[in-house]
């Protein structure tokens, strides 16, 4: 799948955001006044971002309020929704400790449910479809909220949450690499079942339907980046998930700094990691091209 | 609504005949015609003359190599692709502003342009690429069976058919309603043993594929073969001279073929 940076930043921001707000929400820590406000600025500026990038790679955006329709089956439009109504909830919250001193406790346990839940409709986007075998699976959920709650455990200055998260997010993420990198011919889609032809024998392309490329081959048919796929394996788990987890191993009472740096190094590595989310997803529509 | 109907009155859709189609993408070029000339906004192309060419299409000929188990010689199958107006079709349920949907009347999957904001993900959800952004216009164009043809009272009756079906020079494309199983269609499925594409998905396609007819094979020409006199193995005549002339020059003898040769 071509790994657009729109919805690389989109999913990258968003989670590290929507995670630190669930931790905001449950009083981890809890912050007032001008802390509180530097706080819920950094999450609402992720949060907030990530959503904004996502709406450029649409190619008709004026339609995009109409997103907010479709909750019924739509998991796209579900995360519209919950996005728009967590944000708004841990507002009503955020404002309170802001600028009244008071934490309202079921408002912020709610937002933070709310924040989270957010981030699983984002991953059912893609975990819902049976087209990209390498995304269709409970993983695929399991660690966007993962990669959601050590994101946000660093930027709350939770250390040792974050460490444990980080480490059991490592842990997954390899397995789930593993298993990946296996579904596409366990699912059993070939180009023998995508034509119906494999009653009669092996079937190879003989010449595509066109000689340029469309819109289904920049989209679903990248194979460009996964050239560097194990370089980037690498930086994730090194740069997102160990190194973040050996700063704070080391100082536990982390300094701002350190935690800021523990942060962009989280960021970078889960940028690379969703490259890769991208990059290496094969979609069965290569089948008929005979290409993956 | 993106929610499915939970059965259609009628399944209106192709039946496309693999044995018969003969790969001249006539109806790629019919379909483009009309679609861009009617429902909707046109079918763009970018850089047509110039050295990227693409555009949008919503109906694709492939061509495919069979190597039969059995041995002998490959056999092409040239295969037309579009929307299959699947019975659980995934691109609908996904849509996120409702501009996808399903027909209850007729079965047909439409995507309701004024609606679309082109997220794509509808074409994610397709296993079978039958659905393209339009790089131009930036909203989903798909296959819409020609609704605006099948039931146009303007049009002359032979007409009131998809411009790919009206055109194919071959009559490797059928349309008719495929929930009826005394139409036309569904007969053509039955005896032919009609297949879905990709059926491991469960997105149970209306639009059905006739297998290519096995091709003949000599050794089934006729089984007194064998028993005919056998045609002359030796040369005669000029040919024949010329055999032994040759032949004594070489050192080889004259007669039968042996075949190559060795080299050395």
């Amino acid at each position: 799948m071509h790994p657009a940076p729109s919805v690389i930043f989109f999913s990258t921001l968003s989670g590290a955001g929507f995670g630190l707000l669930a931790f905001l929400g449950i009083g981890m820590p809890v912050v007032f006044g001008w802390e509180a406000f530097g706080h819920y600025f950094v999450a609402y500026a992720l949060a907030v971002g990530g959503l904004v990038a996502s709406t450029f790679h649409l190619g008709n955006p004026k339609n995009a309020i109409k997103a907010f329709s479709q909750w019924k089956t739509s998991w796209l439009s579900r995360e519209g929704i919950m996005a728009v109504a967590s944000l708004l909830v841990m507002g009503l919250y955020a404002a309170s400790e802001i600028f009244l001193g008071l934490r309202v406790p079921w408002l912020g346990w709610l937002g933070a449910a709310m924040s989270l839940f957010t981030v699983f409709t984002t991953s059912m986007i893609y975990a819902q479809l049976k087209t990209v075998p390498r995304w269709n699976h409970p993983s695929t959920p399991v660690l966007f909220l993962l990669y959601a709650l050590a994101g946000g455990a660093i930027l709350a200055g939770n250390g040792n949450i974050a460490l444990v998260l980080l480490l059991i997010t490592a842990a997954l993420q390899l397995l789930a690499w593993r298993a990946g990198d296996r579904r596409f011919a366990a699912r059993g889609s070939t180009i023998e079942t995508a034509t119906g032809l494999g009653f009669m024998g092996k079937v190879r392309q003989f010449e595509p339907p066109h000689t340029g490329s469309n819109y289904l081959l920049r989209e679903m048919v990248h194979v460009i980046g996964r050239k560097h796929a194990r370089t980037l394996r690498i930086i994730a788990i090194a740069a997102g998930l160990l190194a973040p987890a050996a700063l704070l191993a080391v100082t536990p009472e982390a300094p701002l700094a350190l935690l800021a740096l523990a942060g962009a190094l989280h960021l970078a590595g889960v940028f690379a990691q969703r490259w890769l989310f991208f990059a290496e997803a094969e979609h069965v529509v290569g089948l008929y091209y005979d290409r993956r | 609504m993106t929610e499915l109907p939970r059965s259609t009155e009628r399944s209106l859709g192709l039946v496309i005949d693999l044995d018969t189609c003969v790969g001249c993408h006539a109806c790629v070029i019919s379909c483009k015609g009309w679609n861009t000339e009617n429902y909707g906004v046109p079918l763009s192309d970018v850089d047509a003359y110039g050295a990227d060419p693409h555009g949008t299409f919503l109906n694709r000929v492939h061509a495919y190599e069979v190597q039969p188990k059995t041995g002998g010689p490959a056999q092409t199958v040239h295969f037309p692709k579009s929307c299959l107006h699947c019975e659980d079709a995934p691109c609908v349920t996904v849509c996120p502003t409702g501009a996808s949907y399903k027909r209850a009347e007729d079965g047909i999957v439409l995507v309701n342009e004024d609606d679309c904001m082109g997220c794509g993900l509808c074409a994610w959800a397709c296993p079978y690429g039958a659905r393209e952004l339009d790089e131009l216009a930036g909203v989903m164009k798909k296959c819409t069976l020609c609704v605006d043809r099948i039931y146009n009272e303007n049009l002359p009756e032979e007409d009131r058919v998809p411009s790919c079906v009206r055109t194919c020079p071959a009559g490797a494309r059928h349309f008719g309603d495929l929930a009826d199983p005394d139409s036309e269609v569904s007969k053509l499925v039955a005896e032919r043993g009609g297949m879905d594409l990709m059926p491991e998905l469960g997105t149970r396609p209306v639009n059905k594929y006739l297998p290519p007819r096995p091709r003949d094979r000599e050794d089934k020409i006729d089984i007194l073969a064998p028993f005919l006199e056998p045609v002359i193995e030796e040369p005669e005549g000029f040919l024949g001279w010329l055999d032994r002339a040759l032949g004594a020059v070489s050192g080889q003898g004259a007669g039968k073929e042996t075949g190559q040769k060795e080299s050395g």
